[in-house]
């Protein structure tokens, strides 16, 4: 993209081949978490214990990107005084990378509830669950896009599907009430799908931070933290108390 | 010390307008207007042959002593044009005073005639308060419990970072207003380079000071609004930190980044 | 290990162009040793206490070099007294005032032209303005005067090269803290460019010891049987004094010329000696 030609502009080589392998360690770890994410609906949907399992490891990756890209990170700082969009670059892959490392804890999560699931019989037929999991895979997806790729627009859509995955969330928090209402025996499995999907809700809330960091680095205002502010001003209606925090 | 040195005029910084300057047929100075606030530090930035040597020697009309120099514009020290019809130069000097990047203390003067120098040479040295001087502008200079045991020994025999400071107490002893320096620790290792920078930071409580530097790093560490000139023009002015962080223009951006070629 | 081995590299080059060097210094060197060689061989002996205190005689033995050398004395303190300030004044003016003017160039140009004109012209130059117009006579003053000429160039190059080497970010020092023009040279630099000046001052006064043909000209006697008693007497001076004994047939007087030779040869190394010491102790003081 636009991004090699100003690659090729440094004066110094030695430093652009640096900044250009954390910008491909980035791009790896989110595409491992990206496909976490996969694996774990898969490990739901399909009913698939093995892919669960295969979780750990995939985890044990995604933390050793995590050590990786830190390192990386500081030694560039220490070494090479990046500034301005490098500075910004640099600093907020480092949070960011905090914020995927804990959607892939989150993945986990959810691969830990498809193994106690999938021993007992389905308890309903998964629509939201997966119509969540595609949402937050998006959005990590293109959170980690517009952040290399400087996409602004990009970053706001994002942060607007968040409200998507909120609504999803919400419906199914009722389905499963009403289900777990009908007969005491499904509530166990209930709690767990209930889980599942306020993991996936997480997930979501974890990529739209991407996305914030991604605007500030970019050069917008500092968005962040602006949406639950907002959120407390505009829905201010005491009725939609549904949404138990946990 | 908290006497003020500055005097009221300058109370409110220096206001450059419209200057242009250069040598002979080279243009070197295009348009420059900039404020420069009172009690802080303002570095100016940008790539070798950018002018901004010649920016701050027009700032204490020392552009002007070479031969095809020349300059217009207006540079105002709180209310006054230095470049009024009846400013002498010389007494200008007197109150804008600069740092160099070679240390050049006098080799044939003590420590002590070094730092009183500047107003011997000029030929306002009063005996009586010499001692006065001397010291109050070693201890401004951060030299003091360094040299307080040799004041009568050469000013040559000085390390490199002990010279620079030499040279800053001699310009502080004459009570400018204004202290310019022009690459002052280009010539020096780090330590020196170190101390230099903090004796910046104090010494900003009372002057005005304009520090030029190929050096960005420094820029970053050492000054509260930075300026950067590219090709004689003022590309962008802003506090250090903004300039560093988020600077507005794509220029400075890739100066500040590396992306000269 | 061979490609840094010793005898990879051949030497021959190199010591070829040293042994070429060093034979053009130890030519001169030896044709100055033969010479002086020769003129202590003639005249060391001659040289005794009466030597250096008899006037001059027609007799070869009692004829001495007294009024010669307190001449000399005399010329090249007059000279030093009216070139040195003259030569350095100029120097100053030209290299801190005159500024990279056309004019400038030129003036430069043609002082180290004088440097090179003969010096029988400017014994020339001096008989018809010091002698004859200025009403001098042939006194002390009007050779003074024609010496000084003579050297003044040579001190205005020597004063200007000083100048110029001093460090000119000391006189942007200068000027950072508002000293005028005249402040810096005075205070700052003709001080440090001092050991500079009164170096090329003095080696352009010992030149001048052993100038004669413009002595000649301007009317130095060669035979005279008094000191001189003021500015205006007539003179005598060593050069002079070693020309005439040159020039007489008798075999003994050749002996007082050669006498006469060491005699101006240790006084000219004297003063070059002094101008060392002096030099170094300047030197010191300003590192």
């Amino acid at each position: 993209m636009s991004n090699q030609g100003r690659i090729d502009r440094y004066t110094d080589q030695g430093y652009a081949t640096e900044l250009l392998e954390i910008r491909e360690r980035l791009l790896l770890m989110a595409g491992r978490v990206e496909h976490m994410i996969g694996e774990a609906i898969a490990s739901i949907v399909n009913r698939d214990t093995e892919r669960a399992e295969l979780g750990v490891d995939l985890d044990r990756q995604v933390n050793q990107d995590e050590l990786d890209l830190d390192a990386l990170c500081l030694e560039l700082l220490a070494c090479r005084q990046p500034m301005a969009s490098d500075l910004r670059f640099v600093v907020f892959t480092l949070k960011m990378v905090t914020d995927l490392e804990r959607i892939a804890d989150l993945a986990v999560n959810i691969m830990e509830r498809a193994k106690d699931l999938n021993r007992k019989p389905a308890l309903t037929e998964y629509i939201i669950i997966p119509r969540m999991g595609d949402l937050v895979r998006e959005m990590v997806r293109n959170a980690i896009d517009a952040f290399i790729q400087k996409d602004i627009d990009l970053a706001f859509a994002v942060i607007e599907k968040d409200d998507e995955v909120d609504d999803l969330y919400r419906d199914l928090f009722r389905q499963v009430l009403n289900v777990m209402r009908e007969d005491s025996k499904h509530v166990h499995r209930g709690i767990h799908v209930q889980s599942v999907a306020k993991f996936l809700e997480r997930i979501g809330d974890h990529s739209t931070n991407l996305a914030e960091q991604a605007i500030f680095m970019i050069g917008g205002d500092d968005v962040r933290h602006e949406g639950k502010l907002g959120d407390i001003r505009s829905k201010g209606n005491p009725g939609d108390t549904e949404e138990i925090t946990l | 010390m908290t006497t003020s040195n500055q005097s009221e005029d300058v109370q409110s910084g220096i206001h450059i307008r419209d200057l242009n300057a250069g040598f002979g047929d080279n243009q070197v100075l295009k348009n420059i207007s900039l404020d420069i606030p009172p009690q802080s530090v303002t570095a100016v930035i940008g790539p070798s042959g950018c002018g901004k040597s010649t920016m701050v020697r027009c700032l204490n009309r020392m552009h002007e002593l070479v031969g095809s120099a020349w300059v217009n514009g207006s540079v105002k020290l709180g209310e006054d044009d230095i470049y009024g019809s009846n400013v002498d130069p010389v007494l200008l000097r007197r109150t804008v005073g600069m740092v160099f990047q070679k240390p050049n203390p006098f080799p044939h003067l003590s420590i002590r005639d070094n730092v009183l120098s500047g107003l011997k040479l000029t030929g306002r040295l009063v005996a009586s308060k010499a001692d006065e001087i001397v010291e109050r502008a070693l201890v401004d200079a951060a030299l003091w419990d360094e040299v307080k045991d040799r004041l009568d020994d050469a000013g040559r025999g000085l390390s490199g970072g002990q010279q620079q400071r030499l040279c800053i107490a001699r310009s502080l002893a004459v009570s400018p207003d204004v202290l310019l320096m022009d690459e002052p620790c280009s010539a020096l290792d780090p330590i020196a380079t170190a101390k230099i920078e903090d004796l910046i930071r104090q010494l900003k409580e009372r002057y005005a000071i304009v520090i030029v530097t190929h050096n960005m790093q420094q820029a970053a560490r050492a000054s509260d609004m930075t300026a950067f000139l590219l090709m004689g023009e003022l590309v962008e002015f802003t506090s250090t930190s903004r300039l560093f962080t988020q600077p507005d223009d794509q220029r400075t951006e890739d100066y500040i980044t590396g992306k000269f070629g | 290990m061979n490609a840094w081995a010793s005898e990879q590299r051949s030497r021959t080059g190199e010591r070829a162009f040293r042994s070429l060097c060093l034979f053009a210094v130890l030519v001169p060197l030896a044709l100055l040793g033969a010479l002086l060689f020769d003129v202590a061989l003639d005249g060391l002996g001659r040289i005794d206490l009466d030597f250096l205190r008899n006037y001059p005689s027609r007799k070869a033995e009692r004829a001495g070099l007294l009024p010669s050398l307190v001449g000399t004395v005399y010329l090249i303190s007059l000279t030093a007294l009216l070139a040195v300030p003259l030569g350095a004044g100029a120097a100053v003016y030209l290299e801190e005032y005159g500024g990279r003017t056309r004019l400038s160039k030129l003036v430069e140009v043609n002082i180290a032209n004088l440097a090179g004109v003969p010096s029988v012209i400017y014994g020339l130059l001096g008989l018809g303005i010091f002698v004859r117009t200025c009403g001098m006579g042939r006194s002390l003053l009007a050779g003074a005067c024609t010496l000084a000429l003579l050297i003044l160039p040579i001190i205005i190059i020597a004063s200007r090269e000083a100048l110029r080497n001093v460090p000119k970010d000391l006189r942007d020092a200068c000027y950072g803290l508002g000293a005028t023009k005249w402040q810096t040279t005075r205070q700052v630099v003709l001080p440090l460019a001092l050991p500079g000046i009164l170096t090329g001052s003095i080696l352009a006064v010992s030149r001048a010891i052993g100038e004669t043909a413009p002595l000649i000209v301007v009317g130095a006697s060669t035979y005279i049987t008094f000191l001189p008693d003021g500015p205006m007497s007539p003179f005598s001076a060593l050069p002079i004094q070693i020309f005439n004994w040159v020039s007489r047939p008798n075999e003994a007087f050749l002996e007082n010329a050669s006498a006469g030779i060491i005699v101006l040869l240790v006084t000219m190394l004297s003063i070059n000696a002094a101008a060392l010491v002096l030099r170094a102790r300047l030197q010191a003081r300003i590192g």
